[in-house]
């Protein structure tokens, strides 16, 4: 059996820093990865935050990457109609950038380079299938191949969202359709200009449009549209509960988006290049599984670190697997790979934004759960009073403010109102 | 556009086995009237074939996310990834 000092499963965002991480330390460091390299496997909407990449100085001038982001939008959709909040800065299109636009397939690639220029090895197209076990103590990892186990020191888990061997060894539940949202995606590609001139962009630049309420039939997710270099990437994800209990089924959601009037004038003339889907891990603070155990460190999806709210999966895959592969090294280094010495894991990433953010957001899945009629009944509601107020009939404006008042207190009594704008403060704030 | 057409434009290297078992089709025809997995699947994997009585499972043009698993509420989907350097192999992602 060849021994490394470090295994990491899985060539994902998490996964890659933690092997450069764990390498640039100095540890024999190897991945394996299941698709024909890494990349083939990876979805994600497509917005990548700067600072983790920063492991790799001035990544951008050669990474592969889309579009700088210098706009976002907010939209909610009710029926035919929309309503836009959006922030511009556009030195973001500059050094040392905000986020960008990327394609998972050519980025996770290069990182795989990176990875390899820092000593790691790469096997592809092998699927781990359990870890290896000497009494309680991992010493390393079963693959799909013949003669196929390898030996570690520390194994790290980064098997994205499925988290079948976090289960498997007693770390996580096993998922459930309430921790989970389904996401479909498009890439649909479209001349630079058109994308410039519809999303009114300097040459290169990016913007990115995240849209509530109808964009997903009013159930607890979110529809986007990113721009990437010569496509957009149109999505929409929706917790797994409701979209069962109505009945929809994702491609009719991605078409329904589509479909609706804003959506459509946007993505006029474009052309289906891919059709994409993936699971997002929506658990939150409250199904973060066990983080550590003696010998091994679960990062990324499997250990359901993310901020949909931000969208800050990958963002939250790289630090933790950066995180990881230090506290790997340090620990084989000391020579002390116990359960307590790989606690230190988890102690970091609660002194670092990661946890502290899941932490704060920590009631946002419930709250949206419990409440079902918010992304259906708020932008019907908001989308109402806008017409009533917008629309010039003649009508007194202090009488148009009197029926808007009316309507709103229709829809949802007044101690609504208040334990919604509470629950919202709550979960939010 | 119709979901088969959007299939088609997806990259696969399908194995000769299926990663995808139906536990028991028993529970499929006895005790699950409403068959969600033939909705939920963003690929539409699953389908109720009526004469056979049973879910008939087009593995190749699985997407890998998982949901099946997770969605069907008695648990009778058998899904794990298809062995490595099978399966869908995303272009873009």
């Amino acid at each position: 059996m060849q021994d490394f000092d470090v295994i990491v499963i899985g060539g994902g965002p998490a996964g890659l820093s933690a092997a450069i991480s764990a390498a640039n330390a100095g540890m024999k460091t190897i991945v394996i990865e299941r698709g024909d390299y890494p990349g083939t496997k990876n979805v994600m909407g497509g917005i990548l935050y700067t600072t983790p990449t920063a492991m790799v100085p001035e990544f951008w001038q050669e990474a592969p990457l889309e579009r700088p982001i210098i706009e976002q939008r907010i939209a909610m959709l009710s029926g035919e109609q929309s309503i836009m909040a959006g922030y511009r800065e556009p030195e973001w299109a500059q050094e040392p950038y905000n986020a960008h636009s990327v394609f998972r397939v050519p980025f996770d690639r290069w990182l795989a380079k990176q990875a390899e220029k820092a000593g790691v090895m790469i096997v592809t197209e092998t699927l781990v299938e359990d870890l290896l076990y000497d009494g309680e103590d991992i010493i390393g990892v079963r693959t799909g191949r013949d003669e196929g186990d390898l030996g570690a020191k520390v194994v790290i888990l980064a098997e994205g969202v499925n988290n079948f061997l976090a289960v498997k060894a007693g770390l996580a539940k096993p998922l459930r359709a309430e921790t989970v949202a389904v996401t479909v995606k498009e890439v649909i590609s479209l001349p630079k200009e058109k994308i410039e001139d519809r999303f009114c962009l300097e040459e290169g630049q990016g913007a990115t449009i995240e849209l509530y309420g109808d964009s997903t039939a009013g159930m607890m997710g979110v529809g986007f549209i990113y721009t990437n270099k010569e496509s957009i990437s149109l999505g929409v994800g929706a917790l797994l509960r409701p979209l069962i209990h109505e009945e929809w089924t994702p491609n009719d959601l991605i078409e329904n988006l589509k479909a609706k009037p804003y959506v459509k004038r946007l993505l006029q003339g474009g052309e289906t290049k891919e059709y994409l889907a993936h699971l997002i891990p929506e658990g939150g603070y409250a199904n973060v599984p066990k983080l550590y155990r003696q010998g091994l460190l679960v990062v990324g999806d499997t250990a359901m670190l993310m901020n949909s709210f931000n969208r800050e999966g990958s963002n939250f895959a790289m630090i933790s697997g950066k995180i990881a592969g230090e506290v790997a090294a340090e620990n084989i280094q000391n020579g002390d790979i116990s359960h307590n010495a790989m606690a230190v894991y988890e102690n970091r990433l609660k002194d670092s934004f990661i946890m502290q953010d899941m932490h704060h957001y920590r009631h946002m899945a419930k709250f949206f759960e419990d409440n079902p009629h918010l992304l259906k009944m708020y932008p019907e509601v908001v989308s109402k009073a806008m017409k009533m107020y917008l629309t010039v009939d003649g009508v007194p404006k202090k009488k148009h403010q009197k029926d808007i008042m009316k309507m709103v207190f229709e829809n949802r009594s007044k101690r609504g109102l208040i334990k919604d704008a509470y629950g919202a403060w709550r979960a939010l704030l | 556009m119709k979901l088969d057409d959007k299939l088609f434009l997806i990259r696969f290297n399908t194995d000769k086995l299926s990663h995808i078992k139906i536990a028991d089709p028993q529970v499929c025809l006895m005790q699950c009237k409403d068959k969600p997995c033939t909705r939920f699947c963003p690929s539409h994997v699953y389908d109720w074939d009526e004469e056979e009585k049973r879910i008939s499972v087009g593995y190749e043009g699985c997407l890998e996310c998982g949901t099946c698993r997770i969605g069907c509420p008695y648990g009778n989907i058998d899904w794990h990834y298809p062995r490595g350097g099978f399966g869908v192999s995303w272009k873009n992602g």
